[in-house]
């Protein structure tokens, strides 16, 4: 079978040999966890527990009361130590509720298993996941009930699982796809009668012939398309994966219902599959700990709210020569200032390795690869000058608020322009001024 | 726990290729080495000194330029201003005086590079507008050919292939300069231009390198060849061939190594091919129908002051956009 792809991206050096032979092995949990309250796209859920409540595993402490929200639960069973503001991985320090580990995993009654899933209507498997506080778990963190409710006037026909893990170092999803596949294809097919569509595909990058042949195998008498698609970045991209699989072009400012598709990672279909059967709650979930600055690196099940700190130190620790700390992967992964963060729903991954630490930057000599490489067909060179030259208008009309950050033109930009640096800064200023507008 | 770590901050992406300006830059050296090899084996002592004036005065006028502007003189190691002065050379008849091409040198960089600003925000190409600055100060200079120290002809009344054909009704005489002769380099010329050969093996590294942009070569090559072959079809006997027009003169040097400067083309793909476009069907009308033999210069020159026009109206389609209007 011959691999769809996308045009332009990139392909950066994958170094997923280090972890894609180790199985997804538990984190022993901590002897205290820091949960935050926002973990999510949306607006921060709201504290239900206070200092010194007994709280058990999978217990709801945090309530997601705006339809953008999630609900946060505990990730181990103990007492509330406190409720406060902590280091979080995004930047800002966020309200979090510290639970000591009382090491009994004592189960919340919240926990219900359901007998037969498959009969149940699409309302309520949507409660349900919105229950159990399953977000999307590629990265973004977008609350998984909010994309299972498309409006009323945009069905949906496809449901396309996103296997293709296009970040380079990562293989946590590669591990899920091969180790709980019945687990992914059940959530899936929840997802699918959730949305009421027709169709399911689930995309898997060619490097990953493992995952496709195990999927081809379990998915024999389900209605379920598994498709090749090219190892290339960002395939991963809803925008860009929808083009590959679909030869469709999701609207610029829409999203994937506009087109009739609904995008869900591989990790997040088994989350749903956990939430709605099990009745399990969102609070642990699968990292990548990688890179050459970590000593062992490991694919670890890891609780919610365990610091980075233990997550490393369990993988040997660091190297003598690491120097920089990244949640995510490598492309599009957030730099952190300690390893004092707790791991929260959308840590795909903990990377460390010995980065350069002053690049030498150039003018841009107009070579034209941002433009030839980035996925969104943008103009990125254009973009950051208008940025800089503090024309926000022009950077507007040439599509800044397009651009989904994917550091395609940066990899490639000869000069090390922080081009994607640049166009942040733009869709901040854009928005903000948008904003100001309509006020 | 181990002991607090100084981590480094950065935004994303974290990972980046390895290519840099000055690997580009000095890949284009590179690509020249074989040209410049080709040009001290036809022309000898007269290349070696026009190589070393050219090169020599391009950095020190760089130098003096970015001490005066009060930048870094690092930038000196970038490797922009080494190609300015080789292809400047290679621009220059072999019999050109070594004052004349220190000038070229001075004002290639001076008025074609830093009143700019320097590297990237230049809007001609600074070697062609050295040349282009001599051939309007130096006209006698600048059309004073010799023959290659290989070949034993009247030094008097030698002239170009291109020469020939415009002032000479060569097609017409047949004594037409054969495309063999052309291809290899035994031929009048600028410098560098002569030897096909050696400036083809040369762009086989650019494009290995992806330091040039194929669409640039390949749409002045097409769209001269369609228009030097309707005329050559419709009167052989007063027109030469597309080939011919291709491999004699500046054509290969300007299509391969001049209009693809990063910095003075295009960025978007459409813009691109209108630019190479204009450029062949421009060198085709000078050479068939203009005062000069040659055209490949002007064209380029010309083409280079709409890059920035190109690059406003020829914005790609974003993913998911509707054209309006």
């Amino acid at each position: 079978m011959r691999a769809k792809s996308f045009p332009h991206g990139v392909h950066p050096p994958e170094h997923k040999e280090l972890t894609e032979d180790k199985p997804l092995i538990p984190l022993p949990a901590p002897e205290k966890v820091i949960i935050p309250l926002h973990q999510h796209f949306g607006s921060p859920a709201e504290p239900l527990v206070q200092r010194g409540d007994e709280v058990a595993l999978g217990q709801k402490i945090g309530e997601g009361k705006t339809l953008f929200s999630a609900s946060v639960h505990a990730s181990v069973s103990g007492k509330v130590l406190s409720v406060e503001a902590y280091n979080h991985p995004l930047g800002k320090p966020v309200l979090s509720v510290a639970i000591g580990n009382d090491g009994e995993d004592r189960r919340s009654n919240q926990i219900q298993e359901t007998e037969d899933p498959f009969v149940l209507e699409p309302a309520q498997i949507i409660h349900k996941v919105k229950e159990a506080g399953v977000v999307g778990l590629g990265g973004a963190a977008f609350p998984t009930s909010v994309k299972l409710s498309p409006p009323k006037d945009k069905p949906i026909d496809t449901v396309i699982i996103n296997g293709c893990e296009c970040e380079p170092l990562l293989t946590a999803d590669y591990r899920l796809m091969l180790e709980s596949p019945e687990d992914i294809l059940n959530g899936t097919e929840l997802i699918r009668i959730a949305t009421r569509a027709e169709r399911i595909i689930l995309g898997i990058e060619d490097n990953k012939k493992a995952a496709y042949d195990t999927f081809l195998e379990k998915s024999a008498g389900r209605e379920v398309e598994v498709a090749l698609v090219k190892t290339k970045y960002p395939q991963g991209a809803e925008k860009n994966l929808i083009q590959a699989l679909l030869r469709r072009e999701v609207p610029a400012g829409g999203l994937p219902f506009d087109v009739g598709v609904v995008v869900q990672n591989v990790g997040t279909a088994k989350a749903v599959w956990d939430a709605v059967s099990h009745g399990r709650p969102l609070y642990e979930r699968a990292v990548t700990v990688t890179g050459n600055g970590i000593k062992e690196p490991k694919n670890l099940l890891v609780r919610v709210g365990t610091t980075f700190q233990e997550a490393i130190d369990f993988c040997g620790g660091l190297t003598e020569e690491a120097n920089i700390l990244v949640m995510g992967g490598p492309m599009m992964g957030l730099a952190q200032w300690t390893a004092d963060v707790p791991v929260i729903k959308g840590t795909s991954g903990i990377l460390a390795w010995s980065a350069a630490e002053v690049i030498t930057e150039y003018t841009c000599i107009r070579c034209g690869r941002c433009v030839d490489h980035c996925p969104m067909r943008l103009v990125p060179t254009q973009l950051m000058k208008y940025v800089r030259y503090e024309h926000l208008a022009e950077a507007e009309n040439w599509g800044v608020m397009d651009c989904v950050e994917c550091g395609s033109c940066q990899y490639t930009c000869p000069a090390n322009i922080p081009l994607v640096h640049w166009i942040r800064l733009g869709k901040t200023q854009v928005s903000t001024a948008r904003r100001k507008k309509s006020a | 726990m181990m002991a607090e770590k100084t981590l480094v901050l950065k935004s994303s992406p974290h990972f980046r290729d390895r290519d840099s300006v000055p690997k580009i830059m000095y890949a284009v050296v590179i690509s020249l080495i074989p040209s410049a090899a080709a040009s001290v084996y036809f022309f000898r002592l007269r290349a070696v000194l026009l190589y070393v004036v050219c090169i020599t005065v391009c950095l020190t006028t760089e130098a003096v330029f970015l001490r005066t502007r009060k930048k870094p003189l690092h930038s000196l190691g970038d490797g922009s201003a080494v190609i300015t002065g080789l292809l400047l050379a290679m621009t220059l008849p072999p019999a050109t005086s070594l004052d004349i091409a220190a000038i070229g040198a001075v004002v290639a960089i001076g008025l074609g590079k830093q009143v700019f600003g320097g590297l990237g925000h230049n809007i001609f190409n600074p070697a062609l507008v050295g040349r282009a600055f001599l051939q309007t100060a130096f006209p006698v200079a600048m059309t004073t050919w010799i023959p290659p120290a290989v070949l034993k002809v009247d030094v008097a009344t030698f002239a170009t292939p291109l020469g020939h054909l415009k002032f000479e009704e060569a097609v017409a005489a047949g004594t037409l300069t054969p495309l063999k002769d052309l291809f290899w380099g035994n031929v009048g010329g600028c410098l560098g231009e002569t030897s096909s050969l050696a400036l083809l093996l040369g762009a086989v590294y650019l494009f290995y390198k992806k330091a040039i942009d194929w669409r640039i070569p390949l749409g002045i090559i097409l769209t001269l060849s369609v228009f030097t072959g309707f005329f050559w079809l419709l009167q052989p006997q007063t027109y030469a061939s597309p080939l011919f027009h291709i491999l004699a003169g500046g054509l290969i040097i300007g299509a391969f190594y001049m209009a693809t400067d990063m910095v003075t083309s295009p960025i978007n793909p459409l813009g691109t091919w209108v630019y190479a476009l204009g450029i062949g069907l421009l060198v085709g009308l000078i050479r068939l129908f203009g005062g000069f033999p040659e055209g490949v210069m002007y064209s380029i020159l010309f083409w280079n002051t709409f890059v920035p026009l190109l690059n406003r109206y020829t914005r790609p389609r974003i993913l998911g956009e509707r054209r309006r209007r």
